[in-house]
């Protein structure tokens, strides 16, 4: 998986993001450990400073723990996961639905229109088969 | 715990003021990006440093030390124009650096040259400007230095080779030593960086973590940059 850092926002926030994602799809599972800072650091050509920080955070919100000798880890507690799961979720549809309303749609608008576009996946996927 | 310390540091050359008065600390374990136009004084602040030109007032300071014989064993400077001659091979170098200074690591020298695909039998005159500059930076990072000085040292190389030159300064300095790179290709660098100077006409106009800025003005470094220095 590829790291990307826009321009704009705090590095150490868009790394926090971007491990979230990780946790959360999968890449990186319940309990696995975490390379070093430098190894991460080096992977995504960050400072290491900057890639501490945002594991600190990580630790602040438990989705990452650290043993005090062997290094950090992910945490085992799916329901943390899920959490963040789900505050990630509400995160990508407040940005949806701010950026619907721009173009003019409403709630109902816009509920018509998901259900359309899924109807639409839906046949696609039928004449595939 | 601070590695160098400027202090009302002020150099000209005849009527010419390089630097003015310029106080700064910077502290071990850090990158710091000294950044500013052309002309605005950069150089001069890292050949200070290093002891290539004595300060006209004021003073700077190297792990407590005025640069001399002591701070140049843990200095590791990059200068913006080479001094290796053109007829010497890639290896006679590394001999040279090897005699020279003792925390020289002659095998991750060979290594990088390696990574590189540079032939250490090559001399130097036969190689590309790029190439060069690669040589030279590999030989600076090679030591095991407590201050890095590295003047442009991404200037002449191609993108790729500059990820990995990136990642060969994040990977190579110790915990508690510190890297100031001067540059004016603040994009590619910025990631890398934790703090920077901003540096204009002789003067230091800002200091700042990189996060901070973007937290701030919601900009890159690089952003801001352009608009402090717009011509």
């Amino acid at each position: 998986m590829k790291w990307y850092i826009d321009s704009d926002r705090p590095i150490y926030k868009q790394l926090v993001e971007q491990i979230e994602l990780r946790i959360i799809s999968g890449v990186y599972s319940p309990g696995d450990k975490l390379g070093s800072v430098r190894d991460l650091a080096m992977d995504a050509g960050v400072n290491p400073n900057t890639m501490q920080k945002a594991l600190a955070e990580l630790e602040r919100m438990d989705l990452v723990f650290a043993q005090r000798t062997s290094g950090r880890y992910i945490t085992e507690d799916k329901k943390v996961i899920d959490e963040v799961k789900k505050a990630l979720a509400f995160r990508e549809i407040e940005q949806f639905f701010e950026k619907m309303k721009l173009l003019g749609f409403g709630k109902e608008e816009i509920l018509k229109l998901i259900e359309k576009v899924e109807e639409g996946e839906n046949s696609n996927d039928n004449t595939k088969r | 715990m601070i590695i160098l310390s400027a202090k009302n540091l002020t150099k000209s050359f005849g009527k010419k003021i390089a630097l003015s008065n310029v106080n700064v600390e910077i502290p071990r374990g850090r990158i710091i990006g000294l950044l500013g136009p052309n002309g605005s004084g950069k150089s001069t602040f890292l050949k200070l440093a290093t002891g290539l030109l004595v300060p006209t007032e004021g003073e700077i300071t190297i792990d407590g030390a005025i640069p001399g014989v002591e701070t140049k064993a843990k200095t590791s400077y990059l200068a913006e124009r080479t001094y290796l001659n053109g007829w010497m091979r890639a290896e006679d170098i590394i001999a040279f650096f090897e005699d020279f200074y003792e925390d020289f690591n002659r095998i991750k020298a060979e290594n990088m040259l390696k990574e590189l695909n540079i032939n250490p039998s090559d001399r130097l005159k036969t190689m590309s400007k790029g190439t060069k500059e690669k040589v030279q930076l590999i030989l600076i990072m090679s030591r095991s230095a407590e201050l890095y000085l590295l003047d442009e040292p991404i200037g002449g190389v191609d993108p790729a080779a500059r990820d990995y030159i990136l990642n060969t300064i994040i990977t190579n300095y110790k915990e508690n030593a510190s890297v100031i790179i001067s540059t004016h290709l603040i994009a590619d660098i910025e990631q890398v960086l934790d703090d920077i100077v901003f540096i204009s006409k002789g003067e230091i106009t800002m200091t700042s973590t990189v996060d901070e800025i973007r937290e701030k003005y919601n900009k890159s470094v690089d952003g801001l940059f352009r608009e402090v220095f717009k011509c």
